[in-house]
């Protein structure tokens, strides 16, 4: 008992670590995750982080938030998963409403309003070159055109859901599947 | 019952913004149109600079921003808690079967399908940034071409080019952020 508590307690600790330290998302956090679960604590080898990582990106939500409830879950079940997601969001939340507070106090003041349409404009950028990286990476044949254009059209253009749009991607997935089986 | 509704639309969020980062970007986008009196004036591209100068996935910072400024601290938690809640739940039910998870062939195939989806999607959301960013707010007689804002596209212009240099590329997004800012107060944005 005390030593499950012992270990829940280390997977909050290792995990808020990894929370505060986590700037940019996706790939740029792999060395962090390495450091702390395969070097530091050798829960983990460096293969089975990558699998983590790839079975991550395969589900809904946050890769961190996936692999971190992965991790915690095969050290201690479904009470790792939870300890493990609890650290790495702790921080973040904080940080978040702490920012959010004191930004709101600001927020009329026409220096802010100057600045956030500066900053809109550097989001617009950021935003335009990760899009580009994705439709090179992502959209490879006709089905995959098809399905990017018809996604941007219904949001867009028809202001519809976007669950809608997921939906209707995941089942021609697998009807695409079947057919070409 | 504010709380019910954050914790309900981050839920579906969290449920279906697959791949990660931006991903979540239209769903955000719905839920900032869907309720404009607990948002007000903040536009999705706010939180996206704010997400992406916080540690942590966007998906996470952008639920507790969105969160507290809809309700206060209860409001971050609740749309905090929901985004997360489907991970968890899919995580732990296939943690035990993750071979079989990912060599699954319908999880595949489905896949195939939702990548490019997902791009689309993402384009959807990064054009409503894209017109809040270069084009001011009143679209009036004069059409589009005449409430573009040339300051701000020369600005977009020069850090899209900055963002495909292959030394520039690697630096972190809030260098970006935090000179977007800066330009905009002194162009007078």
């Amino acid at each position: 008992m005390k030593s499950k508590l012992k270990s829940l307690a280390t997977l909050y600790v290792t995990f808020l670590k990894i929370g505060a330290f986590m700037f940019g998302g996706g790939y740029s956090m792999l060395p962090l995750l390495s450091r702390e679960l395969v070097v530091r604590h050798g829960w983990i080898t460096e293969e089975t982080l990558l699998d983590y990582f790839a079975i991550a990106q395969c589900m809904p939500g946050a890769i961190a938030i996936n692999t971190a409830t992965l991790v915690g879950n095969q050290r201690d079940g479904v009470l790792g998963g939870a300890a493990a997601l609890l650290g790495v969001i702790t921080i973040p939340m904080a940080l978040i409403v702490a920012v959010a507070a004191s930004l709101m106090q600001f927020w009329h003041l026409p220096l802010v309003a100057s600045a956030f349409a500066g900053i809109r404009v550097a989001v617009a950028a950021l935003i335009t070159a990760a899009l580009i990286n994705l439709i090179r990476t992502n959209v490879k044949n006709v089905l995959g055109i098809v399905l990017c254009v018809f996604a941007f059209i219904v949001v867009a253009v028809f202001g519809q859901s976007p669950i809608l749009v997921v939906l209707a991607a995941a089942v021609t997935g697998l009807v695409a599947g079947r057919v070409k089986r | 019952m504010t709380l019910l509704i954050l914790f309900w639309e981050f839920f579906q969020t969290g449920l279906f913004a697959i791949g990660g980062g931006l991903a979540t970007l239209p769903f955000l986008q719905k839920i900032l149109e869907r309720y404009p009196d607990w948002f007000g004036s903040l536009h999705v591209a706010d939180v996206v600079a704010i997400a992406e100068s916080t540690p942590g996935p966007i998906a996470v910072n952008a639920a507790s921003f969105a969160g507290y400024y809809a309700a206060g601290v209860p409001g971050a938690l609740a749309a905090t808690f929901a985004v997360v809640l489907p991970s968890f739940i899919i995580a732990s039910l296939v943690s035990r079967a993750l071979e079989q998870y990912r060599n699954s062939r319908l999880i595949q195939s489905a896949f195939g399908a939702l990548r490019p989806t997902v791009a689309g999607l993402i384009a959807a959301a990064g054009w409503v940034v894209l017109r809040t960013a270069l084009f001011s707010a009143e679209i009036g007689a004069g059409g589009l071409l005449a409430a573009i804002e040339w300051k701000s596209v020369a600005l977009f212009a020069v850090l899209l080019v900055l963002l495909h240099l292959p030394k520039v590329k690697s630096i972190h997004p809030v260098v970006y952020i935090i000179a977007g800012g800066a330009a905009g107060l002194l162009l007078g944005l």
